[in-house]
């Protein structure tokens, strides 16, 4: 394997780690106010086609058409239409009380319908499968870095050759990790998901708490969504739902970091490079474990390399269920409605 | 006396259309006082606390602070007016410090470095001890209640509320707990505590308000009155009820309870060394402040609960011969003939599911005994038909889910699916819970017919005018302590009132 081989693979997992980390941020700041959104698979189409179909209608009206004009349009669009998914979860989660799985669950599959609906649509005005196309608007994305792309030998090239919202991502971890922990309202959010009675008697607003972190939370997950369609498949889409996968990875990458949005600036990666190592791992290893493992042939082993994520994620979990330190557990009114009046 | 700190005027308050948990209570609390509000399970104490700090609202009357009308409508209310309660269920976040917990929902303005110097100033002022970086999992209960009270003046607290603060202290606690509490009280503060416990009553308060069945029975001041002025009126008049109690002769003994104890998952004693036989053709009634340890010796008995070694349950039928039925499964007792009807208080909890209808319900206990892997329903159909048929339980349908049913009925399906497994000894609990005067007597009916068969059965009640007219002998718990076994012929109300809130000393 060559050292091109490595900066492509690193620079992949790189690519794949931003989408699930924003993912993993939203869906912590939701938590740990007690929400369990399942929707997050859901809440990323519906982010990644809002700004997909803003850049296409932005593209095919104007005749010149400016990339950050483009990129600022699809930036607002996505925030919108994703907080309001994030109002539709928390109206019916927070203020009619329904069960938060069977909510996040159906979030997932309403998402992915109206992806696809619009997707499909679109390819139809455009003129078919896979024609879509908001090349403008994605290099807007896609822009490398002034001055850093293109220096610095291997590391730099591993490092610098991403649009802004790899970057992005990471302030943003280490942001709300910091807010998370280190302020007030992220204290007062915490008490939220902890036990909400206990927030509830010290005076802390519950259910706005909830709407604002299901409505920031939601907001960052379709950023998610927006950085996979026009950073990730570069401005176009296909209507194969190839978001919902990440989206889940995204669920479990929360559990992974424990809560810990700090956490998911490299176990974004981790997942990244464990996603991407069936074309990566070079083919005398895949020969060397087949013989091993009696395997009619090596690219058998790829098929095994893909479930690396899932087994990573398995053995974190079973991990972390040995770890007795409180801190690193679920936030203790996870999943449960709150009402007040109960004895 | 000067202007009352919180006075409650014509207070009322129910549950539903039934429970009326307060009615027309008036209440005044005083500045630099500790008031005691004393009553049995039930009186509406912790109820018309919580009126005042903001978890309910009463339905009628008036609360005034310092002679003004207010409205509480929430716990940040009641702060604002410098009312606190302390629960007696703690209200803290596990995973934070103490500061921390100080800290959430404060005003940004109070920076965490001035709220901690203001917090060890109250520590100093009023000899409290408190780590404020130690994490909630890493303290004890004494402390957590310590951080409550500490938090609680933080925020502001004139009146301070009290629900069962020595409840889970040892006496060294409680004792630092009352010296503190007197700190407060020369400070100013007004402070109310809702206990059950006479001893410490009669060495900490003041006055004392007693409530019994939601009502201000009345407020007396300490050296006016004694233990046994406040039993009764805790426990009130005797009420003559007509309950059939036969005596039946030819008495075997059935279960003979040998030093008996279960610990709770925090590692206490909740079931400590009980003793007693239960005998066949008798009901023994079993008295206690709710938590005594009643749930847990009757689940001990049906295997439910781990028993501590040295525990030992015999048990002696005809019909099964003799054994020991500790370290049994609750199937193998089950089999001998033992059965247990606990109707918790939301009723549905135990033993039935609510989903289902009378059928099913009777088949969850008896679909083992068909052949073969699926369920032959015309048995306990039959049985079911005959539950509803004898005990009157009113429902449209054998497959109506029970949930939908009215609370008497879902208690007679329970109890009567118990009687018609054909038990040796017969466990309920608070079979009467919530039901109407005809009911509860359906059921105490039922009670002594099993008994005039030779079931031994055990009773545990609420009513202590139930437990005097049906038992032929009363054994009163006291923390998870055998406190007493009395005849229940000539028990009076106050012995067993006594004895449930004053635990005997060690000889």
């Amino acid at each position: 394997m060559g050292v091109s081989q490595i900066i492509s693979w690193f620079v992949a997992a790189i690519t794949f780690g931003t989408v699930i980390m924003y993912g993993c941020i939203g869906e912590t700041i939701n938590q740990k106010a007690g929400g369990l959104n399942l929707g997050v698979p859901g809440v990323m189409q519906i982010g990644g086609i809002a700004s997909l179909a803003c850049a296409f209608l932005y593209e095919s009206s104007v005749s010149n058409p400016s990339p950050i004009v483009g990129m600022l349009l699809c930036l607002l669009s996505t925030l919108i239409a994703s907080a309001l998914a994030g109002l539709l979860y928390s109206f019916l989660t927070v203020t009619l009380k329904v069960n938060q799985n069977v909510t996040g669950l159906t979030l997932t599959i309403f998402g992915t319908g109206v992806a696809n609906f619009f997707g499909g649509n679109m390819m139809k005005l455009s003129g078919g499968v896979g024609t879509i196309s908001v090349a403008v608007t994605s290099s807007a994305f896609r822009a490398k870095l002034p001055f850093l792309f293109g220096r610095f030998g291997t590391v730099g090239s591993i490092l610098f050759s991403h649009g802004w919202m790899v970057y992005v991502a990471l302030i943003m971890a280490f942001l709300i990790q910091y807010f998370l922990n280190r302020t007030r309202t992220g204290l007062n959010l915490r008490a939220v998901g902890e036990n909400p009675a206990t927030a509830d008697a010290a005076g802390i607003n519950v259910t706005r708490y909830k709407y604002l972190a299901s409505l920031t939370g939601s907001m960052i997950c379709g950023l998610g969504g927006l950085f996979y369609v026009m950073d990730y498949i570069k401005g176009t889409w296909a209507n194969d739902s190839a978001i919902e996968a990440l989206g889940w990875l995204a669920v479990a990458l929360v559990i992974f970091t424990s809560w810990k949005p700090k956490n998911a600036t490299w176990g974004a990666y981790l997942f990244g490079l464990c996603y991407w190592a069936y074309i990566y791992i070079p083919m005398e290893i895949s020969r060397f474990l087949a013989a091993k493992m009696k395997l009619q042939s090596a690219t058998y082993m790829q098929n095994l390399y893909k479930m690396l994520p899932y087994i990573v994620t398995i053995v974190v979990l079973c991990a972390v269920s040995k770890r007795k330190k409180k801190e690193n557990l679920a936030p203790s009114s996870l999943g449960q409605s709150y009402f007040r009046e109960e004895r | 006396m000067s202007e009352a700190a919180v006075s409650m005027r014509h207070i009322s308050k129910a549950f539903g259309k039934k429970v009326l948990a307060n009615k027309d209570v008036d209440l005044d609390i005083y500045h630099g006082e500790i008031l005691s509000l004393l009553g049995e399970n039930g009186s509406g104490k912790t109820t018309l606390m919580n009126m005042l700090s903001g978890v309910y609202y009463p339905d009628e009357g008036e609360i005034f602070i310092d002679g003004k009308p207010v409205s509480i409508a929430s716990p940040k209310d009641a702060y604002d007016l410098g009312i606190g309660m302390i629960h007696q269920h703690f209200k803290l976040i596990d995973v934070f410090t103490a500061l921390e917990n100080i800290l959430i929902g404060l005003p940004k303005q109070n920076s965490e470095k001035k709220c901690r110097k203001e917090v060890e100033d109250i520590c100093s002022r009023y000899g409290f001890e408190l780590d404020l970086d130690k994490k909630i999992y890493d303290m004890s209960v004494s402390e957590k209640e310590t951080l409550e009270i500490v938090k609680t003046l933080y925020r502001g607290a004139d009146v301070l509320i009290l629900d069962e603060p020595t409840a889970v202290l040892t006496p060294q606690e409680i004792r630092r707990l009352f010296e503190i509490l007197r700190n407060m009280k020369d400070d100013g503060k007004a402070i109310v505590i809702i206990t059950h416990k006479l001893n410490e009553v009669m060495e900490i308060s003041d006055r004392i308000t007693v409530l019994r069945k939601g009502e201000n029975v009345g407020t007396v001041l300490k050296t006016e009155t004694n233990e046994q002025q406040l039993t009764e009126m805790m426990v009130g008049e005797k009420v003559v009820l007509n309950i059939a109690r036969d005596l039946v002769e030819d008495k075997a003994k059935r279960l003979e309870v040998k030093h008996l104890s279960v610990k709770n998952k925090e590692d206490k004693l909740v079931v400590d060394d009980i003793s007693f036989d239960l005998y066949s053709g008798e009901i023994l009634g079993i008295a206690g402040i709710s938590g005594s340890g009643q749930k847990e010796l009757l689940e001990a008995i049906m295997g439910l609960q781990k028993c501590e070694e040295g525990s030992s349950v015999i048990y002696n039928s005809t019909a099964h011969g003799v054994h020991e039925l500790v370290g049994l499964s609750t199937k193998e007792i089950i089999q001998f003939g033992l059965h247990l009807a606990f109707v918790p208080e939301d009723r549905l909890g135990m033993g039935l599911v609510g989903n289902m209808g009378m059928t099913d319900n009777v088949m969850l206990k008896r679909y083992r005994k068909g052949s073969g892997p699926f369920l032959h329903r015309k048995q306990p159909e039959a049985t079911a038909q005959k539950i509803k048929d004898e005990l009157g339980v009113l429902t449209p349908d054998l497959d109506y889910p029970v949930r939908r049913l009215s609370g008497g009925n879902v208690q007679k399906i329970l109890v009567g699916r118990e009687i018609n497994n054909k038990p040796t000894v017969l466990m309920t609990a608070y079979a009467v819970r919530g039901l109407d005067i005809n009911t509860s007597y359906a059921i105490y009916n039922l009670l002594n017919e099993q008994k005039k068969k030779g079931v031994a059965v055990i009773y545990v009640g609420e009513d202590l005018d139930v437990l005097l007219a049906l038992s032929d002998r009363i054994m009163v718990l006291c923390s998870g302590k055998l406190n007493g076994m009395l005849d229940g012929r000539s028990a009076s109300k106050e012995e067993v009132g006594y004895l449930m809130t004053h635990l005997k000393e060690e000889a």
